[in-house]
């Protein structure tokens, strides 16, 4: 049985529209990414299927449970961890892991093994207040008190960002593990390279769903072929590019252009000519393999 | 009940760790008394008075003196002409001055007329009005006293006794007390209540408390426990203080007073709870707690302007702020003395809105987001 089904889910803040007839469906046991950049609806949509939020329209389903009609029983098998730092900073870290427990009628001894990996690690800092904990260590607290009880489906907005490399690295370990242990993970991130560590994903763009699969399924829905270029004069180059016949699209990635091209109509040969031609002509060119964010390119200005 | 519970003790912990809320609310109402008790007293003592005329002159003599003995006033200097008032008044060397027509004492026989002239500085008409009234007061006796000089008898005078009963000394605290009490009532169940509410909104905790379980109005009723008990302290301290060092009497029943502030205090936390329900923001919820709860309790709840003496429309606004009945109430509790009868109306209407509030805040508080 699907963990998540939605369908058709709409919501408006006065002119502005965020979802439009969102639909999606998230396996049970697997960790599904929504990836979009800010303001695509991310948290929008986290508010309605944790039933903190109405739709204006559509339906949808968490664990069999109706988002709007079964919330009260909905509330207590789900997790949720808010996109900003939502405990209580005076607080201490074991005061905050026993009132959220308590909250949800239970008691951090009785689910002390649900949490105890990641627990472990903020266990020595249990009596330091919660503000002052550091970026990393705050997040795994709140991911504690997000599972102290044992729910079924996790919903974590942006649980990455703001956080070191080495933490983000770790955070995704820890959200494989919490996988395995059979609890649905849906997970939202800007970062186009923590896509990869998806089950499932889907790409989100001004309030619509752009494309879902696996990783690889969408990278190999990309039906170009890509070319990484790299010269001295970055931004003339760029709209020269864009220019060249054949090339679909270029977009600029980290300290070189990606280009997509017809394999058809040019080649890397034709373009490095052209470039020279059009006096470019120390640039390098090396073929490469698309990642989720060239989709997210193609996908987003198709 | 466990989860009630666990957010009592969480309450509890954001207000005494907070050294700043947990100052404020103790050290507020002793401020408050001591600061009206002492600094902002409306009575007037020891009013230095200067005077201008003819020390010679044994009528003269006869007023400056009684002056100088009466126990609120004091003769400061003599003045050697009338022009240098204003400078006197100028460098604050006195509060008012007497002066003496000329030929005092002789105009002073049957068939005279003696003119004493009483500046006040108008610059503070209140006080400014009690100065020349002692003033008026002294000379009118010494005016009877100089009748029955002159004609060796009593004329048939009518001399009126004023008595103010409940308050023989008129002192001010009786009246501030009740004010400050109903202030301060408040200001810790309304404001704080209302700015706890919307912090958990602001860092977003509330939706995390809104995610689980627990039902929102139990999350509510948590938040304002830790104010009801903290305004219960609040409300002895009060009273202690009236009590001895004031020395403002409670003389009806106790427990009738504790149970008016008790209605009070409901009435105050379901305000609070309504303004945290329509601010979006800790600014805001305290932008109105100051402006639209302070100021008018401060201006239309009778503690420093009657409202007997107010247009009919600010009248009529008056009414709508519990802060003035609870004080109505305390007044006639604590000073005058009486029983639940002759309050009853005032309990009435706390209660009624008390009710009122308490629903509407309840049913507007939102179980979503919006």
């Amino acid at each position: 049985m699907d963990a998540i089904v939605i369908e058709g889910i709409s919501k408006s803040y006065g002119d502005v529209r965020a979802l439009q007839d969102i639909s999606l469906q998230v396996g049970s046991g697997e960790i599904f990414g929504l990836i979009g950049p800010d303001g695509a609806g991310k948290t929008s949509l986290f508010r309605i299927m944790t039933t903190l939020m109405l739709a204006d329209s559509g339906s949808g389903k968490v664990c069999g449970l109706d988002i709007v009609k079964d919330c009260r029983q909905l509330r207590r098998i789900i997790g949720y961890m808010p996109g900003r730092f939502s405990l209580y900073q005076d607080l201490t870290v074991r005061e905050n892991l026993d009132y959220f427990a308590t909250l949800f009628g239970t008691t951090v001894r009785d689910n002390y093994s649900n949490i105890k990996e990641i627990y472990s690690q903020i266990e020595p800092f249990a009596d330091r207040r919660a503000g002052k904990l550091s970026g990393g260590m705050k997040q795994k607290l709140a991911l504690c008190c997000a599972l102290v009880h044992r729910p079924s489906v996790l919903f974590l907005d942006e649980p990455t960002t703001g956080v070191d490399a080495v933490s983000r690295r770790d955070f995704w370990t820890m959200l494989a593990r919490i996988r395995d242990a059979g609890v649905t993970v849906f997970v939202s991130t800007p970062y186009m390279d923590e896509a990869a560590m998806c089950d499932r994903l889907a790409l989100i763009r001004d309030g619509s769903i752009i494309g879902t699969g696996t990783p690889d399924e969408i990278i190999a829905g990309f039906p170009f072929r890509l070319l990484s270029v790299r010269g001295r004069r970055m931004y003339p180059l760029l709209k020269e590019l864009r220019k060249t016949p054949g090339i679909v699209s270029c977009f600029s990635f980290g300290d070189s252009h990606h280009a997509a091209y017809r394999p058809e109509e040019t080649g890397k040969e034709k373009i490095l000519a052209s470039l020279s031609a059009a006096g470019f002509g120390d640039c390098t060119v090396m073929e490469t393999s698309p990642g989720i964010e060239d989709c997210f390119m193609w996908l987003s200005h198709r | 009940m466990k989860e009630f519970a666990a957010s009592v003790v969480k309450e509890f912990r954001h207000i005494f760790r907070d050294k700043r809320t947990i100052l404020i609310t103790m050290a507020m109402p002793v401020v408050q008394i001591i600061l009206f008790g002492f600094a902002v007293s409306t009575e007037v003592n020891d009013v230095r008075v200067a005077f201008c005329g003819d020390m010679s002159d044994p009528a003269v003599r006869s007023v400056v003196d009684r002056i100088d003995n009466n126990g609120y006033l004091r003769i400061v200097r003599r003045l050697s002409d009338p022009g240098e008032i204003t400078g006197v008044f100028r460098r604050d060397e006195a509060d008012a001055a007497v002066c003496f027509g000329r030929n005092f004492g002789g105009n002073l026989a049957p068939s005279g007329h003696a003119q004493i002239r009483i500046i006040g500085d108008g610059s503070d008409p209140n006080t400014a009005r009690m100065i020349t009234g002692y003033i008026k007061g002294v000379i009118q006796d010494e005016q009877g006293d100089a009748e029955v000089s002159f004609t060796g008898e009593r004329k048939a005078v009518m001399s009126p006794v004023v008595q103010l009963m409940y308050n023989p000394a008129m002192k001010s605290s009786y009246n501030f007390v009740p004010g400050v009490m109903g202030l301060i009532l408040m200001l810790i169940c309304t404001m704080m209540t209302a700015v706890s509410i919307v912090r958990e909104k602001e860092t977003g905790t509330l939706e995390l408390l809104l995610v689980s379980p627990v039902r929102p109005l139990w999350i509510m009723l948590s938040k304002m426990m830790p104010y009801l008990f903290l305004s219960a302290v609040n409300f002895t301290t009060i009273l202690l203080l009236a009590h001895y060092v004031m020395k403002v009497p409670v003389n009806g029943s106790l427990f009738l007073l504790c149970v008016a502030a008790l209605d009070f205090v409901v009435t105050s936390l379901a305000l609070g709870l309504l303004i945290s329900v329509i601010s979006p923001n800790q600014k805001t919820a305290l932008l109105i707690c100051g402006m639209g709860l302070t100021m008018p309790t401060m201006i239309f709840s009778g503690i420093i302007f009657p409202c007997e003496s107010m247009p009919r429309v600010l009248q009529w606004f008056s009414d709508i702020i519990p802060a003035k009945w609870f004080i109505i109430i305390v007044k006639k509790i604590m000073i005058q003395g009486t029983g639940l009868a002759s309050a009853a109306r005032e309990m009435l209407i706390l209660t009624g809105m008390a009710a009122l509030l308490l629903a509407v805040s309840i049913k507007s508080f939102r179980t979503r987001l919006q």
